[in-house]
């Protein structure tokens, strides 16, 4: 194994996990904001909040599936070294990691189950740049109205269906991170 | 009506600092250290580490002295710790059948390759109470013996050979976990274990006892007791092999239980299994005798309604910490709730005078 | 950077060896042999937990027994050697320790550790084990037979 993937991780885990961790949970708590998140030098193809997110969220009990390009020698170690999750397929992962078309279709992941909503799967989608603009959000967490440059509506729009069932999305492009959960309408 | 209350700050600052005094006693007397606890009181730190479900004897050690010597105490102090932990992953099965034994005994075959080793027991001891140690006393060093460096084979596979006894077939489901997953019905038998092996060890002993006065009898036999050191090997994904990460003490016990058949299976013996942290034999035979209670269903028998064959009865009750918890906060302040049921007792009251009073006028 | 995997079979021996020693001997066996290099850290000393296995009947299906207490860290020298330490226990400067000795076993000190630190540390273990092997065999019962009733 080379060093360089035994580096790149959170210079200081207590505190740089602290304020990814708020980065991460505003993102999600409120949808359609976009945050700056910093710490980790991932290897190519992730980007730093991918890189991130995934330092921060991912532990050896949350199986991530590393979805096309992501999933190479380089992000493999990485991901082993830093987090210890075990990779695993979309069918059984935790966590999804990859493009949205790398990620498709959204039909294999698991959504959880009625007694157990959050036993369901959360994608981190590298996108190629976000924006405060395009698709329309409401719902929880946001005061009126929002906008996210999301790769298409109807699927979101299915998965909102599925509450309180369904799939959790993170956006990440360079160092930045927006997220759409399950209970945001998409018009 | 709801009332908020507050104060007795001062009162609790001065409560544990008195609790603080009194746990070190009289100051006159030598101080224990936790080295101390470990070496000399090793079988109450074994308990500690095996139900507080953390093996780390300073920890247990220092969890008793901090508990002055109350174990449960201890266990919950040990769990509480255990939680701030971050896990780095978890162990491939440890091999017992690789065990260092310091005692392997088997109560059904008298002559058995390794042969019977009994360690340091308590056993044939005359239960008299031991003055000399009241005094300070040198100890002579204990009696060797050139020993075997073969490994110790498992008495349950001489009967395997012969197919008189049920195997345990190999498998290699990941178990689930319950100190992430809340306890649930039907618990397999990976759950069963993981329960009963963190289980407090009175409760365990008694389910056991009443399996052999008669309630869910099934006829249990030691086949096999061990106790020694296994080593702990645990993948390294970022180095790509297994290394050995430790070396831990445990007791294990196999017991060998009467099958009459059933529609499937023809008559044989069947297994029950106990595995602790630690020396910690009462314990272990206790767990195998009601692991083996509990397997009436995937054996095929009958459930006669003993309360060692109800899982969830022994399930949910079996862990000191869930019990001793809600026990005790019954005794912390309900000012509220009692005040509502004390209105209620004399709204009762008031009802019953009355009819009795209209009754009396009648 | 350098980091080599042809070692393997040798390198699962001495970081096992190093994970089970007393606290501190580790350090005191380093500190004997050599002058510490310098090094960078590329996971600074964290204690944590392992989830320890069985298998129900010794063979069957695995279930979680209980956790134990495992201190790691991972380190670079200033020459690129890396090296990773596991150790049961709580000791973050035994699992430093350990960790140099790991790397240093990829440099020209290798021989040096392995004669002044490995092999001590095997010698004391071997000698721990086969001492009590010993005790447990002097409790090994011999049956001998009082009456044989065969009239």
């Amino acid at each position: 194994m080379q060093a360089q993937t035994l580096e790149g991780g959170f210079t200081s885990p207590a505190t740089d996990a602290a304020h990814a961790f708020r980065g991460v949970m505003e993102a999600m708590a409120r949808p359609g904001t976009i945050h700056a998140l910093k710490g980790a030098k991932p290897p190519a193809p992730l980007s730093v909040a991918a890189g991130v997110a995934l330092l921060t969220l991912c532990d050896t009990e949350t199986p991530v599936y590393l979805a096309g390009n992501a999933d190479c020698d380089a992000v493999r170690a990485w991901v082993a070294f830093h987090t210890g999750a075990p990779l695993t397929g979309p069918a059984t992962c935790m966590f999804a990691l990859g493009t949205w078309d790398a990620l498709n279709p959204l039909s294999v992941y698991p959504v959880g189950t009625s007694e157990y909503p959050d036993r369901s799967a959360t994608l981190i989608v590298e996108s190629a740049d976000l924006a405060q603009s395009g698709t329309t959000l409401t719902g929880p967490g946001i005061r009126d109205t929002a906008a996210l440059s999301l790769p298409e509506t109807q699927a979101f729009q299915d998965n909102a269906a599925l509450f309180p069932l369904g799939l959790d999305f993170f956006f990440t492009s360079g160092d930045r991170i927006a997220a759409l959960p399950r209970s945001t309408k998409v018009s | 009506m709801y009332v908020a209350v507050k104060g007795g700050e001062r009162a609790i600052q001065n409560a544990h600092a008195w609790l603080a005094e009194e746990r070190r006693g009289d100051a006159s007397v030598a101080e224990l250290s936790i080295a101390q606890i470990r070496e000399q009181l090793s079988l109450a730190v074994n308990r500690v580490m095996a139900e507080g479900s953390l093996y780390d004897p300073d920890l247990a050690a220092l969890a008793i002295k901090q508990a002055r010597g109350d174990l449960i105490e201890a266990i919950f102090l040990i769990r509480a710790y255990r939680t701030t932990l971050p896990r780095f992953g978890a162990s491939s099965p440890v091999d017992t059948g690789d065990m260092a034994c310091d005692r392997r005994i088997s109560a059904t075959f008298k002559d058995l390759p390794g042969g019977q080793v009994l360690g340091p027991t308590f056993d044939y001891t005359h239960r008299l109470l031991d003055f000399k140690l009241a005094a300070d006393g040198e100890v002579p060093q204990a009696p060797m013996r050139e020993a075997d460096p073969a490994p110790v084979p498992h008495v349950t596979g001489f009967l395997n050979r012969e197919g008189l006894i049920e195997e345990a077939q190999p498998d290699d489901t990941p178990p689930p976990d319950l100190t992430r997953e809340p306890l649930e019905m039907p618990a397999d038998r990976a759950l069963r274990l993981q329960a009963l092996t963190r289980a407090d060890e009175g409760f365990t002993l008694s389910m056991a006892y009443s399996t052999q006065r008669g309630y869910g009898r099934n006829h249990a036999f030691v086949g096999e007791l061990r106790i020694g050191t296994v080593p702990v090997e645990m993948d390294i994904p970022e180095l790509g092999f297994a290394i050995e990460i430790g070396e831990i003490t445990l007791t294990e016990c196999e017991t060998v239980n009467q099958f009459k058949g059933s529609k499937t299976e023809p008559p044989q013996f069947t297994r029950g299994y106990g595995l602790v942290f630690g020396q910690t034999e009462r314990k272990a035979i206790s767990m195998a005798l009601v692991d083996r209670a509990l397997r009436w269903e995937e054996l095929g028998e009958d459930n006669v309604g003993a309360p060692a064959q109800d899982a969830e009865f022994v399930l949910y009750h079996a862990d000191n910490i869930q019990a001793t918890g809600f026990l005790e906060h019954i005794k912390l302040p309900h000012y509220v709730d009692f005040q509502s049921e004390l209105e209620l007792v004399r709204k009762l009251r008031r009802s019953v005078e009355k009819s009795q009073h209209q009754e009396a006028a009648e | 950077m350098k980091d080599t995997t042809d070692q393997t079979p040798d390198r699962k021996a001495w970081m096992s060896l190093m994970a089970k020693a007393r606290e501190g001997r580790v350090a005191a066996l380093l500190d004997a042999a050599l002058t510490r290099p310098t090094f960078t850290w590329l996971r600074a000393p964290e204690i944590g937990s392992v989830m320890v296995r069985g298998r129900a009947g010794g063979t069957g299906a695995p279930f979680n027994l209980g956790e134990m207490t495992v201190t790691r860290c991972a380190l670079t020298l200033t020459t690129g050697e890396v090296g990773h330490a596991y150790i049961q226990g709580r000791s973050k400067p035994d699992a430093e320790a350990a960790a140099l000795v790991d790397a240093l076993m990829f440099t020209d000190a290798a021989a040096t550790l392995r004669a002044r630190v490995l092999e001590p540390l095997e010698q004391e273990q071997t000698a721990r084990r086969t001492t009590r092997a010993q005790k447990a065999a002097a409790t090994k019962v011999d049956f001998f037979t009082m009456v044989r009733g065969e009239d």
